[in-house]
C-alpha cells in the first residue's frame, strides 16, 4: 500500500495537518501536499477510470504531464472538472472527486468495454458507425454523446463567483521555468542588467534537482537554490513569480502566462487567476524534461509509475507509493529511484535493466546495497487489477517467455527523458533528433523569429537537451547571457558548477520485450487517458495512416487533455518502427498552446457581466429609462423600441405611437445617427466620389439625401448631407454606420486621394439629436420660441442655426416619416434638457415619444428603404429604384464601374416593390415568393423575397416591401409567399409608397 | 501577434492596435476599364509564401494607414512605410534583396 513515510519530505510542513475529502471520504494531508501526494499518503492509489475502456487508473507522474489523476474539484458554483491531482495543492477543506465512472470508482459498469477491446480498435467509430446512415442520428450519435467527454461539465445554471484579471507586461527577457536552469539563466541575465521576469509553474523553486541530490558549487542543491533566490530577489531588474506557467509563445515575442493566485488556499478575496500578456524581447524556455514511460503489458495498472515520480513523492512529500518497488529502465537515471527507496527504508526486489552495460557509479551504488540488477531483462507483464501485485520478468530479446515472477506493489519505469520543447515549438521553432538521448531537442539554427528576423526564443538546460547537472548549469548560464546580449546588456559573472555523474548510454527501447505477441501489445498503453495502445498505432500504420498527424487523429493518440506529454515520443517511435522509417523522418505532431489547459475565467478576464461589452448611451438615456422604455440593442447602443404605458403590450404601444405621430406629435431620440464633418477645399470633390449623387452642387443651408456604395457597387450606407459652408459638409450616416463609414472615408483619403485637402471628424457623440415629427411639430417649436421655423424661413430640406427655449440648436428640415419634421441637433450636454422642454411644451399638442419600431413603420409606409433591411450587401441602388440618386453627370464615383458589370445590369435582377396582402395580414419577415417548378437541386423556384414587413396602424393592414423578379413591371399581379408552418399568404404587387404618394405632408 | 512599427506616429504597435487591410499597391481601375482589368483590381490578390506587401491601419493608435513589407512564412518585417506612395521605398526593397535574393512580387523585385 502507499503511505506516509517517517522521513519528512522537502515540501510538506509536517507541523500543519489539514483535511480534505475525496469522493466524500475525509482524509488528512499536510500543508504543501499536492492532491496526488495526499491521496497516495492515504493509500488512494486508484484515482480514476480511463476514457474508452474505463480501466482503473492511478497516479503515474508527479507534475503537469500527469495523464491519469484527473479529478473534479469544488462543488456548486465552484465545481470544476479535469483538474490534475499532481498540480493541485491541497488546502484545508478541499473537496475532490474522481471522474469517468458509473456507478462508483471501485465498481464501474463501463469497464465491460475493456473485455470488448478486441472489438474496439483504432478507428472503431469511423468503421462501425458509418452504415446504415439512418442509425447515425437515432442510435449511434445519442449513444456516443452519452459516453463521450471526460469529466462532467459544470451545471449550466451555475455561475463562477470568482474574479479573474489580465496583466500586461513588457520585459527584456522572460524566463519560463524556475528549476536550477531557469534560476541560473535568470542569474546570468539579471547580473548583466537585463529586465527579467522569471516564472515557475509550481509553488516551489529549484525543480527536480534537489530530489536527485547532487551538489552545486560544492553545496547541497537546496542550499544553492536558497542562495540563488536571495541574489535574484536583491536585483531590482528581476520579477519572480511562482504558480505562473508559460502557457503559450506567439509571434514576435508575445507570451501568455497563467498565474494561479488562490487555487492553493481555496475560495478567497481577489482574483483567482491572472492571465499575463507579456511582450518579451527574448524568451528563455527553461522548461526541463519529462520522463518517458516504457511500453510493456499492463503498464497502465495502478502502481506503475514514472521512476522520477516515485522518488519525487518519497523525497518531496515523504510518501511511498508502495513497500516493494521494482525499477524497470533503459538508462542509469532510474537507479536514483532505487537509491531513494532504499534510503527511505523500503525494499527494491530488483532493477530490471534492458541494457547489458558495465557498472557505472549509479549502478554500482545500487548493487552495493544488495539490490538485484537484472540486465538484458524486460517486463513480460504486470500482474494485478486495481493495484500492482507483481511483475513477470522475461528476456528483452525474446517474445516474452516468463523467466520468473517478482512480487511488488510499485513498478518504477523509465524510458529516458524528453526535453519539454512545447514552448520552443509553439511559434515555429524546429527540432532536431538527438540520437544519444533518443529525443527531439530544439535546433538553435531554426529558432522562432522576431519582427526583425532575429531569433527570440532560447532553450536552456534540460529543455535544450542537456541532461547532466553540470551541463545543464553551464548551458543555462550561457543561454541567460545570450538573451542578455541580444537585448544589449553586457554579460558578467560565471556559471555555477556541478560534477556530472558518469552514466552509461541509454538504450532506446520502445517496446518490451522486443518480439512481444499481439496479446501483449494490446495491453501496452501509450496514451493512458485516451486508451491508445501499441497495437492501435500498429494497426493505424497497417491501414495506411503513415503521417503522424493522421495516426494521431485515427487513434486519438495524444489528443486527451494531457496532449500526449507522456505518449507522443513512444507513439511515434512505434509508428516509425512499423513504417520502418527513422524517427526524425516520421516527425512530431504540432505542439500547440496552451502547455496545459488554462481556465476559461482567465481567458475572459474582467470581460463579463456589464463590462463584457461597453454600452453606448444617448444623452437622453436616463429619461427613457424613467419613462418605461423597452430597449432595443442597436450595435453597442441601446435605443428605445417603444414606450409601453401601463397594461399595454409592445405591439399596442407601437401602434399608438405610429398613429399619434401621424395625427399629433411624436418625439424620437435620433442621437445615434452618425454625424461626420467633412471639411476642406476638396470636400465637395471628395463627397462626389463617395456618394452616388452630386454633393458638390449642394448650396450652403441645404440638405440632400445621398447613397454610398462600396467599390463593389453594393449599397453600404445612406443619409442626409447638409452643407454648412463652402468647405464644410455634415454627413449623417446610419446608426450602426458612423464608425465604419468614418473609417471608409479615412481609407480613401489616406490611401487613394492623399493629395486632396480634406479632413474628416466623427462628431456623433458630440450632439444629441431629436426628431420632432407630426402635423403639430411646428406648433411645439414655435411655443418654445427663439427662431423662425416657418415654411418660408426654414423650408423642406433646409437647415438653420438658432435657439429654442434659450438652447442653441441646429435644425434640419428633413423627414424620415413623411410628416412635417424637424431634426434638432443640440450639444450632447443639453440634449436631455431640450428633450424635456419639448416633452413638457408638447403636452398641449398631444406629444408622445416614439421608438425605433414606430420609426420603421412610418418609413415603410412611405416606401423609404432601410440599410440592412432592403440591403444585405448584394443589393445595388438600381435594384431599389433609386436611379434618381445616381448622378449621370459625374464621370466617376465609388461603385460606378462595378454597377456596369454584366450581373449588375442583368434585366432579371430582383427589384423593389410594395406588397399588399390580399387578406390584410402581415407577411412573415424574409418570406420567399414561389415561382413555377423546381431548380436543379429539386428546390422550389423562387421569384422574390420580403425585405420589410409591418402592420400599419394607420392603414389598418399589413404592408411590406420586397425584391421581386421584374417586380415594377408586374403591378397588380398576385404572388404566393410561403410561411414556415407550410401555409401560404397571397400578396399583390403595388407601389412601395403606401402613404401620401405625392409627399405633400412633409413639405408644409 | 505581430509587432509593426507605425511610420506615422513612431510606435512599435501590437497587432491588437492594428487592422489588416489586405494587399498594398493595388492600382484603382474605374469607369473606362475593361472587365478583365476591373476584375484584377477588385478581386485578384497575391497570396505568397514569402515576401508580401500589405496595408495596415493603426486603428487604435494614430488612425493612419501604412504599408508593411513582410515575409508571410517567417513573419520577418522588412520595413514599414507611409501609405502615400505607389511603390515601396528603395531602402526597403534593397533590404529584401539582401535577405531574400531573387525575390519578386507583382512588378517589384
Amino acid at each position: 500500500m502507499s503511505t506516509r513515510l517517517q522521513t519528512k519530505g522537502r515540501l510538506v510542513n509536517r507541523d500543519r495537518q489539514i483535511s480534505f475529502s475525496f469522493n466524500g471520504k475525509r482524509l488528512k494531508a499536510y500543508e504543501g501536499d499536492t492532491l496526488a501526494s495526499a491521496l497516495l499518503a492515504n493509500d488512494q492509489m486508484l484515482v480514476g477510470r480511463s476514457f474508452k475502456y474505463h480501466r482503473p487508473r492511478g497516479v503515474v507522474a508527479s507534475g503537469a504531464e500527469e495523464p491519469n489523476a484527473l479529478v473534479n474539484l469544488g462543488e456548486g458554483h465552484r465545481f470544476e472538472p479535469n483538474a490534475r491531482a499532481t498540480t493541485t495543492e491541497v488546502f484545508d477543506g478541499l473537496k475532490a472527486g474522481s471522474q469517468n465512472h458509473f456507478p462508483s470508482l471501485e465498481f464501474d459498469v463501463g469497464a465491460i468495454n475493456q473485455h470488448l477491446s478486441r472489438f474496439l480498435p483504432a478507428g472503431f467509430y469511423y468503421k462501425m458507425f458509418i452504415h446504415p446512415r439512418p442509425l447515425w442520428k437515432h442510435v449511434y450519435e445519442p449513444f456516443i454523446r452519452q459516453s463521450a467527454g471526460l469529466g462532467k461539465a459544470p451545471d449550466a445554471e451555475t455561475r463562477d463567483p470568482d474574479t479573474y484579471e489580465y496583466f500586461h507586461a513588457h520585459t527584456d527577457v522572460l524566463i519560463i521555468g524556475g528549476g536550477v536552469a531557469g534560476l541560473t539563466a535568470a542569474l546570468a541575465a539579471g547580473r548583466a542588467g537585463a529586465q527579467v521576469i522569471l516564472c515557475e509553474q509550481t509553488a516551489d523553486w529549484g525543480g527536480r534537482a534537489a530530489v536527485d541530490g547532487d551538489e552545486i558549487d560544492g553545496m547541497p542543491v537546496e542550499e544553492w537554490i536558497k542562495n540563488a533566490l536571495q541574489e535574484l530577489e536583491s536585483m531590482k531588474n528581476i520579477t519572480l513569480r511562482t504558480r505562473m506557467m508559460g502557457a503559450g509563445v506567439y509571434d514576435h515575442g508575445y507570451v501568455l502566462c497563467y498565474e494561479r493566485l488562490t487555487d492553493h488556499i481555496g475560495p478567497s478575496e481577489g482574483p483567482r487567476h491572472r492571465l499575463w500578456k507579456v511582450r518579451a524581447k527574448q524568451v528563455v524556455t527553461a522548461t526541463g524534461a519529462i520522463e518517458r514511460p516504457l511500453s510493456f503489458a499492463g503498464n497502465d495498472i495502478p502502481g506503475v509509475m514514472l521512476a522520477s515520480a516515485v522518488r519525487d513523492y518519497a523525497i518531496n512529500y515523504g510518501v511511498s507509493a508502495g513497500d516493494r518497488t521494482v525499477v524497470v529502465t533503459n538508462n542509469d537515471d532510474a537507479y536514483r529511484t532505487a537509491i531513494a527507496m532504499l534510503d527511505a527504508g523500503l525494499s527494491v526486489p530488483a532493477v530490471i535493466d534492458v541494457r547489458a552495460t558495465p557498472d557505472t557509479p549509479l549502478i554500482e551504488r545500487v548493487k552495493s546495497r544488495g539490490v538485484r540488477v537484472m540486465q538484458g531483462m524486460a517486463i513480460a507483464k504486470v500482474k494485478g487489477g486495481k493495484r500492482v501485485t507483481g511483475v513477470s520478468v522475461c528476456s528483452q530479446a525474446g517474445e516474452g517467455a516468463v523467466l520468473e515472477d517478482i512480487a511488488c506493489d510499485v513498478v518504477a519505469m523509465s524510458g529516458g527523458w524528453s526535453p519539454v520543447v512545447h514552448l520552443w515549438s509553439h511559434c515555429g521553432g524546429k527540432l532536431t533528433w538527438d540520437e544519444a538521448g533518443a529525443f527531439f531537442r530544439p535546433d538553435p539554427t531554426r529558432a522562432p523569429l522576431s519582427f526583425d528576423g532575429t531569433p527570440f526564443v532560447i532553450a536552456a538546460g534540460s529543455a535544450n537537451g542537456e541532461m547532466d547537472e553540470g551541463a545543464v548549469l553551464a548551458d543555462a548560464y550561457t543561454m541567460g547571457q545570450e538573451a542578455a546580449k541580444r537585448v544589449g546588456a553586457t554579460p558578467k559573472g560565471a556559471a555555477p558548477t556541478a560534477k556530472d555523474t558518469a552514466q552509461a548510454p541509454l538504450l532506446p527501447v520502445w517496446m518490451m520485450p522486443q518480439g512481444a505477441s499481439y496479446k501483449l501489445r494490446s495491453k501496452m498503453w501509450l496514451d493512458y487517458q485516451n486508451d491508445v495502445k501499441v497495437s492501435d498505432v500498429q494497426l493505424a500504420a497497417q491501414e495506411g495512416y503513415e503521417s503522424v498527424e493522421h495516426t494521431k487523429r485515427y487513434t486519438t493518440l495524444g489528443m486527451a487533455t494531457d496532449q500526449g506529454k507522456l505518449s507522443n515520443i513512444n507513439g511515434l517511435a512505434i509508428l516509425a518502427q512499423e513504417l520502418n522509417a527513422p524517427i526524425p523522418q516520421v516527425g512530431t505532431t504540432t505542439f500547440r498552446p496552451p502547455y496545459t489547459p488554462i481556465s476559461m475565467g482567465a481567458i475572459a478576464g474582467e470581460a463579463k457581466g456589464e463590462i463584457f461589452q461597453p454600452l453606448r448611451r444617448t444623452p437622453m438615456h436616463d429619461w427613457h429609462e424613467a419613462h418605461g422604455v423597452y430597449w432595443e440593442p442597436v450595435g453597442h447602443w441601446r435605443r428605445p423600441y417603444c414606450y409601453p404605458q401601463s397594461g399595454e403590450s409592445h405591439e399596442d404601444a407601437v401602434n399608438r405611437e405610429v398613429v399619434n405621430t401621424r395625427e399629433n406629435l411624436g418625439l424620437l431620440d435620433a442621437s445615434t445617427l452618425g454625424k461626420l464633418i467633412v471639411k476642406g477645399p476638396d470636400a465637395g470633390k471628395f463627397l462626389d466620389m463617395l456618394y452616388t449623387n452630386m454633393m458638390s452642387t449642394l448650396k450652403p443651408g441645404r440638405c440632400r439625401y445621398g447613397l454610398m456604395c462600396s467599390e463593389n457597387g453594393f449599397l453600404m450606407d445612406d443619409g442626409v448631407v447638409a452643407r454648412i459652408d463652402d468647405d464644410t459638409f455634415l454627413c449623417h450616416t446610419t446608426s450602426g454606420g458612423a464608425d465604419h463609414i468614418h473609417a471608409h472615408m479615412e481609407e480613401w483619403l489616406q490611401t487613394e486621394w492623399w493629395d486632396w485637402q480634406v479632413h474628416v471628424a466623427n462628431v456623433t457623440e458630440q450632439y444629441g439629436q431629436i426628431a420632432v415629427v407630426g402635423p403639430k411639430a411646428r406648433d411645439v417649436l414655435q411655443s418654445l420660441g427663439g427662431m423662425d421655423v416657418s415654411k418660408e424661413a426654414l423650408s423642406f430640406m433646409g437647415w438653420a442655426d438658432g435657439t429654442l427655449g434659450g438652447i442653441p440648436v441646429r435644425i434640419f428640415r428633413i423627414s424620415f416619416s413623411g410628416e412635417l419634421s424637424y431634426e434638432i441637433a443640440v450639444d450632447a450636454g443639453r440634449a436631455q434638457e431640450l428633450w424635456e422642454l419639448l416633452h413638457a411644451n408638447g403636452q398641449q399638442f398631444g406629444v408622445m415619444p416614439y421608438g425605433t419600431e414606430a420609426l420603421h413603420i412610418l418609413r415603410a409606409e412611405k416606401g423609404f428603404i432601410m440599410i440592412g433591411d432592403e440591403t444585405d450587401g448584394t443589393v445595388i441602388p438600381q435594384d431599389l429604384g433609386l436611379h434618381w440618386a445616381l448622378s449621370k453627370k459625374k464621370a466617376d464615383y465609388l461603385g460606378k464601374r462595378a454597377q456596369q458589370r454584366t450581373h449588375m445590369t442583368d434585366p432579371d435582377r430582383w427589384l423593389l416593390v410594395g406588397l399588399e396582402t390580399v387578406d390584410g395580414s402581415v407577411i412573415p419577415d424574409g418570406a420567399y415568393a414561389t415561382g413555377e417548378g423546381t431548380n436543379a437541386n429539386g428546390q422550389k423556384v423562387v421569384q422574390g423575397r420580403v425585405t420589410s414587413t409591418y402592420y400599419s396602424a394607420n392603414l389598418k393592414r399589413g404592408i411590406a416591401m420586397g425584391l421581386v423578379l421584374n417586380g415594377p413591371d408586374r403591378m397588380g399581379e398576385q404572388l404566393t409567399f410561403l410561411k414556415t408552418d407550410g401555409t401560404a399568404v397571397h400578396a399583390r404587387i403595388v407601389d412601395p409608397v403606401f402613404y401620401d404618394k405625392e409627399g405633400v405632408k412633409q413639405d408644409v | 501577434m505581430l509587432i509593426l512599427h507605425c511610420p506615422n506616429c513612431g510606435v512599435m504597435a501590437d497587432e491588437t492596435e492594428l487592422t489588416a487591410g489586405g494587399e498594398a499597391h493595388i492600382k484603382r481601375e474605374t469607369v473606362g476599364s475593361d472587365d478583365a482589368a476591373f476584375e484584377q483590381y477588385l478581386f485578384q490578390r497575391e497570396n505568397p509564401r514569402g515576401v508580401h506587401f500589405e496595408r495596415w491601419r493603426h486603428t487604435s493608435g494614430c488612425g493612419k494607414w501604412f504599408h508593411a513589407a513582410r515575409c508571410t512564412a517567417s513573419l520577418e518585417v522588412f520595413g514599414t512605410y507611409p501609405a502615400q506612395t505607389v511603390e515601396p521605398p528603395k531602402e526597403i526593397t534593397d533590404k529584401i534583396t539582401a535577405k531574400r535574393p531573387g525575390w519578386s512580387w507583382r512588378s517589384f523585385s
